[in-house]
Protein backbone atom coordinates (compact mmCIF):
# COMPACT_ATOMS: atom_id res chain seq x y z
CA UNK A 1 0.00 0.00 0.00
CA UNK A 2 1.27 3.46 -0.92
CA UNK A 3 2.38 6.33 1.83
CA UNK A 4 -0.04 8.63 2.67
CA UNK A 5 3.08 11.10 1.34
CA UNK A 6 3.06 9.31 -1.77
CA UNK A 7 -0.14 9.04 -2.52
CA UNK A 8 -0.60 13.09 -1.97
CA UNK A 9 2.19 13.69 -4.62
CA UNK A 10 0.34 11.38 -6.95
CA UNK A 11 -2.77 13.48 -7.17
CA UNK A 12 -0.98 17.00 -7.15
CA UNK A 13 1.42 15.64 -9.87
CA UNK A 14 -2.22 14.73 -12.29
CA UNK A 15 -3.74 18.10 -10.97
CA UNK A 16 -0.92 19.93 -12.83
CA UNK A 17 -1.20 17.86 -15.93
CA UNK A 18 -4.84 18.17 -16.26
CA UNK A 19 -4.65 22.37 -15.82
CA UNK A 20 -1.82 21.72 -18.63
CA UNK A 21 -4.52 19.80 -21.20
CA UNK A 22 -6.82 22.31 -20.37
CA UNK A 23 -5.13 25.33 -21.12
CA UNK A 24 -3.81 23.40 -24.16
CA UNK A 25 -7.23 22.78 -25.07
CA UNK A 26 -8.57 26.04 -24.86
CA UNK A 27 -5.61 27.47 -27.03
CA UNK A 28 -6.20 24.54 -29.44
CA UNK A 29 -9.95 25.65 -29.60
CA UNK A 30 -8.88 29.31 -30.05
CA UNK A 31 -6.14 28.64 -33.24
CA UNK A 32 -9.04 26.11 -34.62
CA UNK A 33 -11.40 28.82 -34.73
CA UNK A 34 -9.06 31.09 -36.52
CA UNK A 35 -7.47 28.00 -38.80
CA UNK A 36 -11.18 27.30 -39.68
CA UNK A 37 -11.99 30.91 -40.73
CA UNK A 38 -8.71 31.14 -42.95
CA UNK A 39 -9.23 27.72 -44.89
CA UNK A 40 -12.90 29.07 -45.56
CA UNK A 41 -11.63 32.22 -46.69
CA UNK A 42 -9.16 30.55 -49.21
CA UNK A 43 -12.47 28.75 -50.46
CA UNK A 44 -13.82 30.93 -53.03
CA UNK A 45 -10.31 31.32 -55.03
CA UNK A 46 -10.12 27.38 -55.18
CA UNK A 47 -13.82 27.13 -56.55
CA UNK A 48 -13.27 30.09 -59.30
CA UNK A 49 -10.10 28.26 -60.36
CA UNK A 50 -11.51 25.12 -60.95
CA UNK A 51 -14.66 26.94 -62.88
CA UNK A 52 -12.07 28.25 -64.73
CA UNK A 53 -9.76 25.51 -65.43
CA UNK A 54 -12.49 23.18 -66.21
CA UNK A 55 -13.10 25.60 -69.09
CA UNK A 56 -9.64 25.95 -70.54
CA UNK A 57 -8.81 22.01 -69.82
CA UNK A 58 -11.80 21.36 -72.33
CA UNK A 59 -10.73 23.72 -74.76
CA UNK A 60 -6.90 22.03 -75.09
CA UNK A 61 -7.17 18.46 -73.45
CA UNK A 62 -6.63 16.23 -76.23
CA UNK A 63 -4.43 18.74 -78.51
CA UNK A 64 -0.71 16.76 -77.94
CA UNK A 65 1.39 20.25 -77.35
CA UNK A 66 -0.88 20.56 -73.74
CA UNK A 67 1.30 21.55 -71.16
CA UNK A 68 2.62 18.35 -68.96
CA UNK A 69 0.97 20.14 -65.67
CA UNK A 70 -2.27 18.94 -66.89
CA UNK A 71 -2.01 15.43 -69.05
CA UNK A 72 1.35 14.82 -67.29
CA UNK A 73 4.23 12.91 -68.95
CA UNK A 74 2.15 10.04 -70.10
CA UNK A 75 3.82 7.40 -68.18
CA UNK A 76 3.17 5.98 -64.91
CA UNK A 77 6.43 4.36 -63.39
CA UNK A 78 7.71 6.98 -61.29
CA UNK A 79 5.04 8.63 -58.35
CA UNK A 80 5.66 11.77 -56.11
CA UNK A 81 3.92 11.28 -52.76
CA UNK A 82 3.69 15.06 -51.27
CA UNK A 83 2.79 14.38 -47.78
CA UNK A 84 1.22 16.75 -45.78
CA UNK A 85 1.19 16.71 -41.44
CA UNK A 86 1.48 19.00 -38.77
CA UNK A 87 4.30 20.07 -37.34
CA UNK A 88 3.89 19.27 -33.61
CA UNK A 89 2.43 16.27 -31.58
CA UNK A 90 -0.38 15.69 -28.77
CA UNK A 91 -2.93 15.73 -31.14
CA UNK A 92 -4.27 12.12 -31.06
CA UNK A 93 -4.05 9.97 -34.08
CA UNK A 94 -3.76 12.66 -36.50
CA UNK A 95 -0.65 12.59 -37.81
CA UNK A 96 -0.48 8.82 -37.48
CA UNK A 97 -3.32 8.35 -39.38
CA UNK A 98 -1.40 10.49 -42.42
CA UNK A 99 1.65 8.39 -41.66
CA UNK A 100 -0.18 5.07 -41.71
CA UNK A 101 -2.55 5.93 -44.73
CA UNK A 102 1.04 6.86 -46.66
CA UNK A 103 2.65 3.94 -45.55
CA UNK A 104 0.26 2.06 -46.80
CA UNK A 105 0.12 3.85 -50.26
CA UNK A 106 3.85 3.42 -50.90
CA UNK A 107 3.85 -0.68 -50.07
CA UNK A 108 0.93 -0.81 -52.35
CA UNK A 109 2.75 1.41 -55.30
CA UNK A 110 6.08 -0.58 -54.76
CA UNK A 111 3.99 -3.86 -55.06
CA UNK A 112 2.98 -3.03 -58.21
CA UNK A 113 6.98 -2.41 -59.51
CA UNK A 114 6.36 1.87 -59.24
CA UNK A 115 9.21 3.85 -57.76
CA UNK A 116 8.20 6.03 -54.81
CA UNK A 117 9.82 9.13 -54.06
CA UNK A 118 8.27 11.01 -51.14
CA UNK A 119 8.19 15.25 -50.54
CA UNK A 120 6.74 16.08 -46.67
CA UNK A 121 5.75 19.30 -46.02
CA UNK A 122 5.78 18.81 -41.74
CA UNK A 123 7.93 17.29 -39.08
CA UNK A 124 5.79 14.75 -38.10
CA UNK A 125 5.19 12.77 -41.65
CA UNK A 126 8.75 13.14 -42.23
CA UNK A 127 9.76 11.25 -38.82
CA UNK A 128 6.84 8.62 -39.16
CA UNK A 129 8.03 7.66 -42.80
CA UNK A 130 11.62 8.21 -42.63
CA UNK A 131 12.78 5.05 -40.68
CA UNK A 132 11.37 3.12 -43.22
CA UNK A 133 11.39 4.81 -46.62
CA UNK A 134 14.72 6.97 -45.92
CA UNK A 135 16.08 6.35 -49.19
CA UNK A 136 13.09 7.45 -51.04
CA UNK A 137 12.80 11.07 -49.56
CA UNK A 138 13.43 13.88 -52.24
CA UNK A 139 13.08 17.00 -49.87
CA UNK A 140 11.30 17.88 -46.19
CA UNK A 141 10.01 20.93 -45.69
CA UNK A 142 8.77 22.38 -42.33
CA UNK A 143 7.53 25.40 -40.78
CA UNK A 144 8.22 24.75 -37.41
CA UNK A 145 8.11 27.68 -35.72
CA UNK A 146 6.20 29.47 -38.37
CA UNK A 147 3.25 31.70 -37.24
CA UNK A 148 1.39 31.08 -40.23
CA UNK A 149 1.77 29.63 -43.57
CA UNK A 150 0.79 31.81 -46.55
CA UNK A 151 -0.10 31.44 -50.17
CA UNK A 152 3.28 32.47 -50.98
CA UNK A 153 4.70 29.17 -49.20
CA UNK A 154 2.32 26.59 -50.89
CA UNK A 155 3.34 28.42 -54.02
CA UNK A 156 6.99 27.95 -53.38
CA UNK A 157 6.19 24.05 -53.08
CA UNK A 158 4.06 24.24 -56.52
CA UNK A 159 7.33 25.34 -58.14
CA UNK A 160 10.05 23.08 -56.35
CA UNK A 161 7.21 20.15 -58.03
CA UNK A 162 6.89 22.03 -61.20
CA UNK A 163 10.74 22.10 -61.51
CA UNK A 164 10.82 18.36 -60.75
CA UNK A 165 8.48 17.43 -63.35
CA UNK A 166 10.08 19.17 -66.39
CA UNK A 167 13.54 17.83 -65.28
CA UNK A 168 11.72 14.80 -65.84
CA UNK A 169 11.94 12.84 -62.11
CA UNK A 170 8.44 11.86 -61.78
CA UNK A 171 5.47 10.98 -63.71
CA UNK A 172 2.65 11.26 -60.97
CA UNK A 173 1.97 13.73 -58.08
CA UNK A 174 -0.19 12.72 -55.66
CA UNK A 175 -1.16 14.57 -52.46
CA UNK A 176 -1.66 12.86 -48.81
CA UNK A 177 -3.22 15.10 -46.22
CA UNK A 178 -6.07 15.16 -43.30
CA UNK A 179 -9.63 16.34 -44.98
CA UNK A 180 -11.13 18.53 -42.77
CA UNK A 181 -14.23 17.07 -42.34
CA UNK A 182 -15.41 18.13 -39.17
CA UNK A 183 -13.72 19.40 -35.61
CA UNK A 184 -13.73 15.15 -34.81
CA UNK A 185 -13.25 14.12 -38.11
CA UNK A 186 -10.41 14.30 -40.29
CA UNK A 187 -10.09 11.64 -42.95
CA UNK A 188 -6.56 10.82 -44.84
CA UNK A 189 -6.81 11.14 -48.06
CA UNK A 190 -4.78 11.26 -51.72
CA UNK A 191 -5.69 13.31 -54.19
CA UNK A 192 -4.26 13.76 -57.90
CA UNK A 193 -2.53 16.96 -58.78
CA UNK A 194 -0.06 16.17 -61.68
CA UNK A 195 -2.05 14.83 -64.22
CA UNK A 196 -4.72 17.36 -63.36
CA UNK A 197 -7.81 15.86 -62.67
CA UNK A 198 -10.26 17.78 -64.62
CA UNK A 199 -13.46 18.07 -63.23
CA UNK A 200 -16.27 16.18 -64.84
CA UNK A 201 -17.92 18.32 -67.57
CA UNK A 202 -21.73 19.22 -66.80
CA UNK A 203 -24.26 18.78 -68.83
CA UNK A 204 -24.41 22.59 -69.42
CA UNK A 205 -20.58 22.66 -70.26
CA UNK A 206 -20.74 20.34 -72.36
CA UNK A 207 -23.48 21.68 -74.96
CA UNK A 208 -20.64 24.54 -75.29
CA UNK A 209 -20.66 28.73 -73.96
CA UNK A 210 -17.49 27.18 -72.99
CA UNK A 211 -16.34 26.72 -76.07
CA UNK A 212 -17.41 30.94 -76.74
CA UNK A 213 -14.71 32.51 -74.18
CA UNK A 214 -12.51 34.06 -76.06
CA UNK A 215 -8.64 34.34 -74.71
CA UNK A 216 -6.42 36.58 -73.96
CA UNK A 217 -3.47 35.31 -74.71
CA UNK A 218 -3.87 32.51 -76.20
CA UNK A 219 -5.05 29.49 -74.71
CA UNK A 220 -1.63 27.82 -74.18
CA UNK A 221 -0.33 30.77 -72.76
CA UNK A 222 -2.97 31.34 -70.29
CA UNK A 223 -2.92 27.45 -69.53
CA UNK A 224 0.72 27.80 -69.17
CA UNK A 225 0.20 30.22 -66.35
CA UNK A 226 -2.89 29.20 -64.64
CA UNK A 227 -1.75 25.53 -63.66
CA UNK A 228 1.16 26.08 -61.75
CA UNK A 229 -1.37 28.31 -59.88
CA UNK A 230 -3.46 25.65 -59.41
CA UNK A 231 -1.00 23.41 -57.87
CA UNK A 232 -0.18 26.06 -55.83
CA UNK A 233 -4.32 26.57 -54.41
CA UNK A 234 -4.53 22.90 -54.26
CA UNK A 235 -1.21 22.47 -51.98
CA UNK A 236 -2.20 25.74 -49.98
CA UNK A 237 -5.75 24.20 -49.48
CA UNK A 238 -4.15 20.94 -48.12
CA UNK A 239 -1.92 22.94 -46.15
CA UNK A 240 -4.98 25.05 -44.45
CA UNK A 241 -7.19 22.03 -44.11
CA UNK A 242 -4.13 20.29 -42.54
CA UNK A 243 -4.03 23.18 -40.22
CA UNK A 244 -7.22 23.52 -39.11
CA UNK A 245 -7.69 19.56 -38.61
CA UNK A 246 -4.62 19.54 -36.61
CA UNK A 247 -6.08 21.85 -34.10
CA UNK A 248 -8.96 19.95 -34.18
CA UNK A 249 -7.84 16.69 -33.53
CA UNK A 250 -5.60 18.53 -30.41
CA UNK A 251 -8.73 19.73 -28.90
CA UNK A 252 -10.21 16.58 -28.93
CA UNK A 253 -7.28 14.69 -27.27
CA UNK A 254 -6.64 17.38 -25.03
CA UNK A 255 -10.04 17.20 -24.07
CA UNK A 256 -10.25 13.26 -23.42
CA UNK A 257 -6.67 13.96 -21.63
CA UNK A 258 -8.12 16.48 -19.62
CA UNK A 259 -11.16 13.70 -18.76
CA UNK A 260 -9.06 10.91 -17.82
CA UNK A 261 -6.79 13.32 -15.30
CA UNK A 262 -9.95 14.15 -13.81
CA UNK A 263 -10.92 10.73 -13.66
CA UNK A 264 -7.63 9.54 -12.18
CA UNK A 265 -7.56 12.18 -9.27
CA UNK A 266 -10.89 10.93 -8.09
CA UNK A 267 -9.89 7.28 -7.74
CA UNK A 268 -6.40 8.91 -6.25
CA UNK A 269 -8.74 10.61 -3.66
CA UNK A 270 -10.62 7.61 -3.23
CA UNK A 271 -7.84 5.70 -2.57
CA UNK A 272 -5.91 8.52 -0.14
CA UNK A 273 -8.81 9.11 1.63
CA UNK A 274 -9.32 4.89 2.13
CA UNK A 275 -5.77 5.08 3.17
CA UNK A 276 -5.86 7.95 5.94
CA UNK A 277 -9.17 6.37 7.83
CA UNK A 278 -7.02 2.68 7.87
CA UNK A 279 -4.34 4.46 9.19
CA UNK A 280 -6.70 6.59 11.85
CA UNK A 281 -8.58 3.22 12.62
CA UNK A 282 -5.21 1.31 13.05
CA UNK A 283 -3.87 4.14 15.72
CA UNK A 284 -7.51 3.93 17.72
CA UNK A 285 -7.23 0.09 17.73
CA UNK A 286 -3.75 0.37 18.87
CA UNK A 287 -4.19 2.99 21.88
CA UNK A 288 -7.54 1.33 23.03
CA UNK A 289 -5.57 -2.09 22.90
CA UNK A 290 -3.35 -0.54 25.40
CA UNK A 291 -5.53 0.82 27.85
CA UNK A 292 -7.29 -2.34 28.28
CA UNK A 293 -3.94 -3.98 28.88
CA UNK A 294 -3.78 -1.85 31.83
CA UNK B 1 -26.56 54.44 -67.72
CA UNK B 2 -25.75 50.85 -67.98
CA UNK B 3 -26.82 47.98 -66.50
CA UNK B 4 -24.29 46.25 -63.64
CA UNK B 5 -23.00 43.13 -63.47
CA UNK B 6 -21.41 41.10 -60.85
CA UNK B 7 -17.66 41.67 -60.23
CA UNK B 8 -15.82 38.95 -57.98
CA UNK B 9 -12.39 39.92 -56.38
CA UNK B 10 -10.74 36.99 -54.86
CA UNK B 11 -7.36 36.35 -53.73
CA UNK B 12 -5.92 33.03 -52.58
CA UNK B 13 -6.39 34.62 -48.79
CA UNK B 14 -10.28 35.64 -49.17
CA UNK B 15 -13.06 37.12 -51.05
CA UNK B 16 -12.40 40.65 -51.26
CA UNK B 17 -15.38 41.81 -53.20
CA UNK B 18 -18.50 40.74 -54.91
CA UNK B 19 -21.48 43.11 -55.41
CA UNK B 20 -22.75 44.44 -58.90
CA UNK B 21 -21.04 47.34 -60.86
CA UNK B 22 -21.54 49.32 -63.55
CA UNK B 23 -17.78 48.69 -65.12
CA UNK B 24 -14.03 47.26 -63.99
CA UNK B 25 -11.06 48.35 -65.89
CA UNK B 26 -8.64 45.69 -65.37
CA UNK B 27 -5.07 45.54 -66.76
CA UNK B 28 -5.08 42.46 -69.10
CA UNK B 29 -1.66 41.57 -70.00
CA UNK B 30 -1.86 43.17 -73.50
CA UNK B 31 -3.58 46.04 -72.74
CA UNK B 32 -5.84 47.56 -70.05
CA UNK B 33 -9.59 46.99 -70.44
CA UNK B 34 -12.48 48.46 -69.49
CA UNK B 35 -15.51 45.95 -69.01
CA UNK B 36 -18.96 46.35 -68.84
CA UNK B 37 -22.00 44.60 -68.31
CA UNK B 38 -23.01 42.47 -71.48
CA UNK B 39 -19.27 41.85 -72.48
CA UNK B 40 -18.49 38.88 -75.08
CA UNK B 41 -17.39 36.18 -72.54
CA UNK B 42 -13.37 36.23 -72.18
CA UNK B 43 -10.82 34.61 -70.24
CA UNK B 44 -7.74 37.20 -70.10
CA UNK B 45 -4.22 37.19 -67.97
CA UNK B 46 -4.06 39.93 -65.97
CA UNK B 47 -0.47 41.91 -65.14
CA UNK B 48 0.59 43.46 -62.26
CA UNK B 49 -1.82 46.97 -62.15
CA UNK B 50 -4.55 48.66 -60.68
CA UNK B 51 -8.25 47.23 -61.01
CA UNK B 52 -10.42 50.27 -61.02
CA UNK B 53 -14.20 50.37 -60.16
CA UNK B 54 -17.13 52.30 -61.30
CA UNK B 55 -20.35 52.60 -59.82
CA UNK B 56 -22.81 55.43 -60.24
CA UNK B 57 -20.64 56.90 -63.12
CA UNK B 58 -17.57 57.46 -60.55
CA UNK B 59 -14.74 55.28 -59.75
CA UNK B 60 -15.22 54.07 -55.92
CA UNK B 61 -12.40 51.68 -55.36
CA UNK B 62 -9.07 51.22 -56.44
CA UNK B 63 -7.38 47.93 -56.07
CA UNK B 64 -3.86 47.02 -57.08
CA UNK B 65 -3.54 43.21 -58.17
CA UNK B 66 0.23 41.31 -58.81
CA UNK B 67 -1.25 39.74 -61.14
CA UNK B 68 -3.53 36.79 -62.36
CA UNK B 69 -6.33 36.12 -64.87
CA UNK B 70 -10.25 37.24 -64.84
CA UNK B 71 -13.02 35.57 -66.17
CA UNK B 72 -15.63 37.41 -68.27
CA UNK B 73 -18.98 36.93 -69.02
CA UNK B 74 -21.80 38.80 -70.17
CA UNK B 75 -23.13 39.13 -66.08
CA UNK B 76 -20.35 38.51 -64.09
CA UNK B 77 -16.69 39.19 -63.83
CA UNK B 78 -14.46 37.00 -62.06
CA UNK B 79 -10.66 38.49 -61.01
CA UNK B 80 -8.74 35.73 -59.92
CA UNK B 81 -5.57 37.71 -58.27
CA UNK B 82 -2.58 36.66 -56.85
CA UNK B 83 -2.49 39.22 -54.36
CA UNK B 84 -4.58 42.10 -53.68
CA UNK B 85 -4.51 45.13 -52.07
CA UNK B 86 -6.93 48.24 -51.95
CA UNK B 87 -4.47 51.43 -53.61
CA UNK B 88 -4.88 53.10 -50.13
CA UNK B 89 -3.40 50.90 -48.26
CA UNK B 90 -0.50 50.19 -50.48
CA UNK B 91 3.56 51.57 -48.62
CA UNK B 92 5.59 52.66 -50.91
CA UNK B 93 8.62 51.90 -49.06
CA UNK B 94 7.43 48.00 -49.33
CA UNK B 95 6.88 48.79 -53.25
CA UNK B 96 9.95 49.75 -53.28
CA UNK B 97 11.99 47.20 -51.57
CA UNK B 98 9.90 44.79 -53.35
CA UNK B 99 11.10 46.44 -57.05
CA UNK B 100 15.05 46.21 -55.60
CA UNK B 101 14.51 42.56 -55.24
CA UNK B 102 12.89 42.24 -58.57
CA UNK B 103 15.36 43.51 -60.05
CA UNK B 104 18.06 41.56 -58.25
CA UNK B 105 16.18 38.21 -59.21
CA UNK B 106 16.23 39.08 -62.82
CA UNK B 107 19.75 40.17 -63.01
CA UNK B 108 20.47 37.02 -61.82
CA UNK B 109 18.05 35.10 -64.26
CA UNK B 110 19.52 36.26 -66.89
CA UNK B 111 21.40 33.24 -68.36
CA UNK B 112 18.73 31.04 -66.95
CA UNK B 113 15.78 29.54 -69.39
CA UNK B 114 13.87 32.18 -71.10
CA UNK B 115 10.75 31.32 -69.20
CA UNK B 116 12.58 32.12 -65.78
CA UNK B 117 13.50 34.74 -67.22
CA UNK B 118 10.46 36.01 -68.49
CA UNK B 119 8.66 34.73 -64.68
CA UNK B 120 11.38 37.76 -63.73
CA UNK B 121 10.83 40.21 -65.93
CA UNK B 122 6.90 39.94 -65.04
CA UNK B 123 7.53 39.72 -61.33
CA UNK B 124 9.80 43.43 -61.81
CA UNK B 125 7.20 44.82 -64.57
CA UNK B 126 4.61 44.32 -61.68
CA UNK B 127 6.53 45.63 -58.74
CA UNK B 128 7.04 48.39 -60.37
CA UNK B 129 3.44 49.17 -61.07
CA UNK B 130 2.68 48.31 -57.43
CA UNK B 131 5.90 51.87 -56.75
CA UNK B 132 3.69 53.91 -59.61
CA UNK B 133 0.18 52.49 -57.84
CA UNK B 134 1.46 53.47 -54.33
CA UNK B 135 2.41 56.86 -55.66
CA UNK B 136 -0.67 58.13 -57.42
CA UNK B 137 -2.11 57.12 -54.05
Amino acid sequence: MATLKALRMRINSVKSTRKITQAMKMVAAAKLRRAQSQAEAARPYAERMERMLAALGQAVAGSPDAPKLLIGTGADTVHLLVVVTADRGLAGPFNTGVGRFARARIRALEAEGKTVKILSVGRKGAVYLKREFGSRFVGEISYQGRKSVGFTDAHEIAERITAMLEAGEFDVCSLIYNRFRSVITQIPSEQRLIPAPLPEATAEAATGPQALYEYEPSEEDILAALLPQNLGVQIYRAILENTAGFYGAQMNAMDSATRNAGEMINKLTLNYNRTRQANITKELIEIISGAEAL
Amino acid sequence: MAGTFQLELVSPAKLLLSRPVEMAVLPAAEGEMGVLAGHAPMIVALRGGVISVTEGGQVTERLFVAGGFAEVTPERVTVLADEATPVEQLSRSAAEARVTEAEAALAEAQLAPPEKREAAMARMLSARAMVAAAEAA
